[in-house]
C-alpha cells in the first residue's frame, strides 16, 4: 500500500469533514434554496394570475389614464399615459421631501443651537418644541395643519387679499406667476457672475488668511456684488418678468401660481415633526465636541461666533451627519401620508388611483417601492459622500 | 390602507401554485360556515353601520341573501368595510369571497382585473351635489369649478370625459373616502362633489346643513353597480348571479317575507312553486338546499323590500324606483325564468 493509497482510501471521509468544503457546499445549497424559492414565488404569481384572468405585465403604462389631476409640475392632459402620471406622482412625492428636508434642516439646527443656548427662555421654548412635536404621530399633525388650520380659511369670494396681487383662501394661496421677459437673460447672467466672484473672492480670502494670518471680511463686497450686478442688469436692459395677477373668475382664481392648502399642510407639519428629530441630533453632537476645544478656542480669543462656525460645528458634524441622513429618508417615506389628505404623491395617485383604474396591484406596488428604494439610496449616497468630507482626515 | 393592497399582493404572489380558485370558493365557504362579503366603508343605504353596530343597505342585505341561500341563515356573513381603493384587490387576493360594495360593472373590470360582475343590484349615474348658494342649476354651468372626487373610482374617469366633451376645465381633488370628500365640500375646498346619485343622496343626509346642498339634474353616465366575484369559478358565480335573480323573481312574483310561508302552502303558481323549491330542486346542482330561495326571502325579503328599505320609502333616502323598478314596470331589473 502507497501512501498515496492511505490518503485516497481516507478522501471521501476528509473531504466530508474539511470545513472549508463543507463551508462552501452549505452556501451552495443556501444560494440554490433561495434561488428556487424566488423561482417559485414569480412562477407560482404568474400562474396564479393567468388562471384569474388578471392582466399582468407593463404594457398598462402605455395606455391613456383618462383622470384629472390636481397638481402637476409638469403638463398634463388627460389623454396623456399612465407613465407620465407615475412621472407626476414622482415629482410631487420629490418635490415635498426637498420642502421639507430644506425646511427641517434650518429649523432642526435653530433649534438644535436653540437648546444649548445661554438665555434660559430660548433654552426653555426649544425644549418645548422638541418635546411637542417629535411625540405626536406626523399623520396627526398633517390632520391638524389640514383640516384644523388650513380648513379655517374663507371662500374664494371672501379671500384675503394683500396688495391686490396675493389671495388666501380655503383652495390655497395665489400669488403672481412670473413670466420671463426681455431682461430676463441677462439679469441670471448678472447673477452667474456675481455668484462665481464671491466664490473666488472666498477662496482669495481664505488662502491669504492662511499665508498671512490677517482676515478679510467678505461678507460686504458678496453682498455688494450679489445685489449689485443684477441689479445693474436691470437698470440696464429692463424688467426680467412681467407678472400674471391671478384674478377671481367664476367659482376659482384663475391665472397666477397656486400653493395648494395639501401641500402646505404636508410640507409644514413633515418639517415640523422632522425638525424636532433633527434638533436633537444637533444638540447631540454639538455635545460630543469636547469641552477643552471650547475652551481652547477661548483662549484663542475666537468670538462666540467664531468658536461656533469653526471649532464647534465643524467637529458636531462628524457626529451629526448620519443620524440627520436617517432623518432625511424618514421625512421622505413619510410624504407618502399625504395620501391621506388627497396631495398627489406618488403612493396616492399611482399606487392608489391607477392602481385601482388598472388592477394591476403587483406592477404599481411593485414600482412604487422601486422608486421609494431608490430615493432612499440617493439620499443615502449624496449624504455617505457629504460625511466622508466632513469626517476627520487623520494626518 | 397602503398595507391592506401590499398584504393583498403578497397573498397572491405567495398563494399555492394549485389552480386556485376553479370550483373552490364555494366549497370553502360551505365548509367555513360564513361568508366573507367586502362592503363600503360607510355609504347610508347601501352599507354603513347602525346605531347598534349592524351592518344596514342593500349591498350588506344582498351579502345576507347569499348566506340565507348557502347556509339558511342570513346572519353568517362576516362583513369587511373597504374603501373605493382597496375593493378589487381584496377580491383578487381571496379576502372576500364576494364584493357587493357599489362597484360598476365596466368592461375593463369584467375582462382584465379578474372578476366577473354577478348582476346589477341598483342601476345608478353620476350626479353633482353643489351648495344652493353657488346658484348653479345646470351641470354646464360648472366650468371653472374645484371638484371634489373619491379615488379609484369611474367616477373619477367619466368626470374627466364630462367635461373635456364639453369644453370645460375643472381642478380636481380627490379623497380616500367619501367621507372625507363630503367634508371638504362642506367647508368649500370644493364647489361640487361628483360621485353616483345614489351615493350623492346618501352623502347629503350626513352634512350638517342637507337642505342647503341641492343634486343638479344632469346623470353623466350609466353606472350599473353590482356584486363582483372572482373570475374562473362558475359555481360560485352561479350562486351569487342566482341569488340576485331570486331576490327580483320573488318581487315579480309577489312573493315577499310576509307572505311566504302561506305562499308556499297554498299557491299554485307553478313558477312561485319552482322558485320555493316546491316542485323542482335547483339548489341540488348548485350545492345548495332544495328551499334556498325560500330562505332569502323569508329572512331577507324580496328585492323591493330591500330597495324600500334601505334607499326608498322607508328610508331617509327617499329615492325613487325609477331604473331600479321590475321590467314590467318601466324598470330594468329582470329575471330570467326560473325553469
Amino acid at each position: 500500500m502507497t501512501p498515496g493509497e492511505t490518503l485516497r482510501g481516507g478522501g471521501p471521509r476528509r473531504w466530508l469533514y474539511d470545513p472549508k468544503i463543507r463551508a462552501l457546499a452549505a452556501q451552495i445549497l443556501t444560494v440554490l434554496a433561495i434561488a428556487l424559492f424566488a423561482g417559485w414565488i414569480v412562477h407560482n404569481t404568474v400562474h396564479n394570475l393567468t388562471v384569474r384572468g388578471i392582466a399582468s405585465g407593463f404594457g398598462f403604462l402605455k395606455n391613456p389614464a383618462g383622470f384629472g389631476i390636481l397638481q402637476t409640475l409638469i403638463d398634463y392632459r388627460e389623454t396623456d399615459s399612465f407613465a407620465r402620471v407615475f412621472v407626476i406622482g414622482l415629482l410631487n412625492t420629490l418635490l415635498v421631501a426637498a420642502l421639507g428636508i430644506v425646511f427641517a434642516t434650518v429649523l432642526g439646527f435653530l433649534v438644535g443651537i436653540g437648546r444649548l443656548a445661554e438665555n434660559a427662555l430660548i433654552r426653555g421654548l426649544s425644549a418645548l418644541y422638541v418635546e411637542t412635536f417629535r411625540n405626536v404621530p406626523p399623520l396627526l399633525q398633517i390632520f391638524f395643519w389640514y383640516f384644523a388650520v388650513l380648513r379655517a380659511m374663507p371662500s374664494p369670494r371672501q379671500s384675503h387679499e394683500f396688495l391686490g396681487a396675493f389671495f388666501l383662501n380655503i383652495r390655497g394661496l395665489y400669488v403672481p406667476r412670473p413670466i420671463p421677459a426681455e431682461g430676463f437673460a441677462p439679469i441670471v447672467l448678472a447673477l452667474g457672475i456675481a455668484l462665481a466672484a464671491v466664490i473666488i473672492l472666498r477662496r482669495w480670502a481664505r488662502r491669504r488668511q492662511e499665508h498671512t494670518g490677517e482676515p478679510f471680511s467678505t461678507g460686504r463686497v458678496a453682498l455688494l456684488l450679489l445685489f449689485g450686478l443684477p441689479l445693474a442688469a436691470r437698470l440696464i436692459f429692463g424688467a426680467p418678468f412681467t407678472w400674471e395677477l391671478p384674478q377671481l373668475q367664476g367659482f376659482n382664481f384663475r391665472g397666477g401660481w397656486v400653493l395648494l392648502p395639501e401641500l402646505v399642510a404636508l410640507t409644514v407639519a413633515l418639517s415640523l415633526y422632522t425638525a424636532a428629530f433633527i434638533a436633537e441630533t444637533v444638540r447631540a453632537g454639538i455635545q460630543s465636541v469636547p469641552r477643552g476645544q471650547i475652551e481652547a478656542a477661548i483662549a484663542l480669543g475666537l468670538t462666540p461666533r467664531q468658536r461656533l462656525r469653526l471649532i464647534v460645528l465643524p467637529q458636531a458634524m462628524r457626529v451629526i451627519i448620519p443620524p440627520l441622513t436617517s432623518q432625511y429618508l424618514n421625512l421622505t417615506k413619510n410624504s407618502s401620508l399625504g395620501a391621506a389628505i388627497g396631495y398627489p404623491d406618488l403612493v396616492g395617485l399611482f399606487a392608489g388611483t391607477v392602481l385601482n383604474q388598472t388592477g394591476q396591484a403587483i406592477e404599481t406596488i411593485a414600482m412604487t417601492m422601486a422608486v421609494y428604494l431608490l430615493i432612499s439610496l440617493t439620499i443615502s449616497l449624496v449624504m455617505n459622500w457629504y460625511n466622508r468630507r466632513m469626517a476627520l482626515v487623520e494626518r | 390602507m397602503k398595507k391592506k393592497a401590499l398584504v393583498a399582493a403578497l397573498a397572491a404572489a405567495c398563494s399555492l401554485a394549485t389552480p386556485a380558485w376553479a370550483g373552490q370558493t364555494l366549497d370553502t365557504v360551505l365548509k367555513r360556515g360564513v361568508l366573507h362579503c367586502g362592503v363600503s366603508d360607510g355609504l347610508p343605504g347601501f352599507s354603513y353601520t347602525d346605531a347598534s353596530g349592524n351592518y344596514a343597505g342593500i349591498d350588506a342585505d344582498f351579502c345576507r341573501a347569499v348566506a340565507a341561500a348557502l347556509f339558511g341563515d342570513a346572519k353568517k356573513v362576516k362583513f369587511t368595510p373597504l374603501t373605493a381603493k382597496e375593493r378589487f384587490t381584496a377580491l383578487q387576493s381571496g379576502e372576500i369571497d364576494v364584493l357587493s360594495r357599489n362597484s360598476t360593472w365596466t368592461i375593463s373590470r369584467d375582462v382584465g382585473m379578474g372578476m366577473s360582475f354577478t348582476g346589477v343590484t341598483y342601476y345608478d349615474g353620476q350626479g353633482f351635489l353643489v351648495n344652493k348658494k353657488l346658484g348653479v342649476k345646470s351641470a354646464r354651468e360648472l366650468d371653472g369649478a374645484t371638484v371634489c372626487i373619491q379615488a379609484g373610482t369611474t367616477t373619477e374617469m367619466n368626470l374627466s370625459d364630462y367635461f373635456r366633451t364639453n369644453g370645460m376645465k375643472y381642478t380636481p381633488v380627490t379623497y380616500e373616502k367619501s367621507d372625507e370628500s363630503a367634508k371638504a365640500l362642506e367647508s368649500g375646498r370644493c364647489d361640487v362633489l361628483t360621485s353616483d346619485q345614489s351615493q350623492l343622496y346618501a352623502q347629503r343626509i350626513k352634512l350638517a346643513n342637507p337642505d342647503d346642498y341641492v343634486v343638479l339634474p344632469e346623470v353623466i353616465s350609466k353606472e350599473p353597480l353590482g356584486p363582483v366575484v372572482r373570475q374562473g369559478d362558475s359555481e360560485w358565480f352561479n350562486v351569487v348571479r342566482w341569488t340576485l335573480f331570486a331576490l327580483v323573481a320573488a318581487e315579480e312574483y309577489g312573493i315577499t317575507s310576509a307572505n311566504v310561508d302561506q305562499m308556499a302552502k297554498t299557491s299554485t303558481n307553478p313558477e312561485v312553486r319552482r322558485l320555493l323549491g316546491l316542485d323542482t330542486d335547483f339548489g341540488k346542482d348548485m350545492k345548495l338546499k332544495k328551499d334556498w330561495a325560500y330562505q332569502i326571502v323569508k329572512q331577507v325579503g324580496n328585492y323591493g323590500e330591500m330597495f324600500e328599505r334601505n334607499v326608498g320609502k322607508g328610508s331617509p333616502l327617499k329615492i325613487e324606483r325609477g331604473l331600479n323598478a321590475q321590467w314590467n314596470k318601466g324598470g330594468l331589473q329582470y329575471a330570467p325564468p326560473f325553469r
